[in-house]
């Protein structure tokens, strides 16, 4: 960890979590649409971590070759969000969403339009409902497709390019009857982790007020 | 009638908006908090629950999981599932245990129209 203002408290972490679980949630709606088969989620985890520690932890999954789909982010805070799976399952997934019956050149020639799509519905979905229960707005651009290890991915640009540390909220899900599994991750530096505190700590505020209000 | 409402949530954020939720809708039921399936199984067996909200995605137990075992001894008490994912097939599953499902985030459109249900239930039911 590192010091000061990003230093979550367990509450803001929990809130961040909660935050997290509710637009992934509401995303992989969309992907079970796209799909037909059931998306499994894993319980969210929130943790401000070392990119390297970050990129490890995407890899360990035993695939060092990656494909992400990232869009970035901007408002009161930003960074970017990235739904990343390992390479060997990137055509799967599009087999599952354009169905079994296409020929694999057909597959390949859809991959990259697949993988942006199916990206920005899932990325933009979960940020929306973040942005939504913050009461901010958020600017999303559009997306882009990578490949490389957890490093080429989880690479920052801008100011806070030279931090060390992201705030890495994960969430691995996994398609039933399919072998795809992938991580949704939001990657934010520094100064953007202060913003996204502080908040965070207003919102939970205006929360205890309320019930506070309402005791009295 | 007044009832007493059990919210099972591993996240104290979202047992917060609940919490706000009740005392603007229903200030005069008593709310019970859960943290896990574990707390809820043992606050439902000490028969102190008429109805119950519970979160989907908990570490340990989930909640269909929970809803499962807690049909087991209270086949007819008005259970709810509360999640963001809502997918046909957590939806049916839900269903098919006799819960209802509430979409998060959390209204008090929705969460009210639960009540009210849930509460004419329990008065046919002659609770």
């Amino acid at each position: 960890m590192t010091s000061g203002a990003s230093q979550f408290t367990e509450i803001e972490q929990d809130a961040l979590a909660e935050l997290a679980n509710m637009g992934v949630s509401r995303a992989v709606s969309s992907l079970r649409q796209m799909v037909g088969q059931e998306v499994i989620l894993s319980v969210p985890s929130v943790r401000v971590m070392s990119r390297q520690a970050a990129s490890s932890l995407v890899e360990r999954s035993g695939a060092k070759k990656l494909v992400g789909v990232q869009q970035s982010f901007e408002g009161p805070f930003k960074g970017k969000a990235l739904l990343i799976f390992p390479e060997t399952q990137s055509l799967e997934l599009v087999r599952s969403i354009v169905g079994d019956q296409h020929s694999l050149e057909d597959i390949i020639d859809l991959e990259h339009e697949a993988l942006a799509e199916t990206g920005n519905i899932i990325l933009n979905g979960c940020l929306a409902t973040i942005a939504n229960v913050l009461k901010h707005t958020m600017r999303m651009s559009l997306p882009s497709v990578i490949r490389g290890d957890g490093d080429t991915l989880f690479e920052v640009d801008g100011e806070g390019a030279g931090e060390q540390f992201v705030l890495f909220l994960y969430i691995d899900f996994s398609i039933k009857n399919r072998d795809i599994h992938g991580f949704i991750a939001l990657l934010m530096d520094l100064p953007s982790i202060a913003a996204l505190k502080t908040i965070v700590h207003t919102f939970i505020g205006d929360l205890e007020k309320q019930a506070v209000g309402h005791v009295g | 009638m007044q009832l007493r409402v059990l919210a099972v949530d591993d996240s104290k954020l979202a047992r917060m908006v609940i919490a706000n939720a009740f005392r603007r809708l229903r200030p005069e039921w008593t709310l019970l908090e859960a943290t896990s399936a574990e707390e809820a199984l043992t606050a439902v067996a000490a028969g102190t629950v008429d109805l119950a909200l519970v979160d989907f995605n908990m570490p340990g137990t989930d909640g269909l999981e929970l809803v499962a075992n807690i049909r087991k001894t209270h086949p007819e008490m008005p259970i709810a599932l509360v999640s963001a994912n809502a997918q046909n097939e957590i939806i049916q599953r839900a269903r098919d245990l006799n819960a209802g499902f509430i979409t998060k985030p959390l209204t008090d459109e929705a969460l009210a129209a639960y009540l009210t249900g849930a509460a004419l239930r329990l008065k046919g039911s002659g609770r």
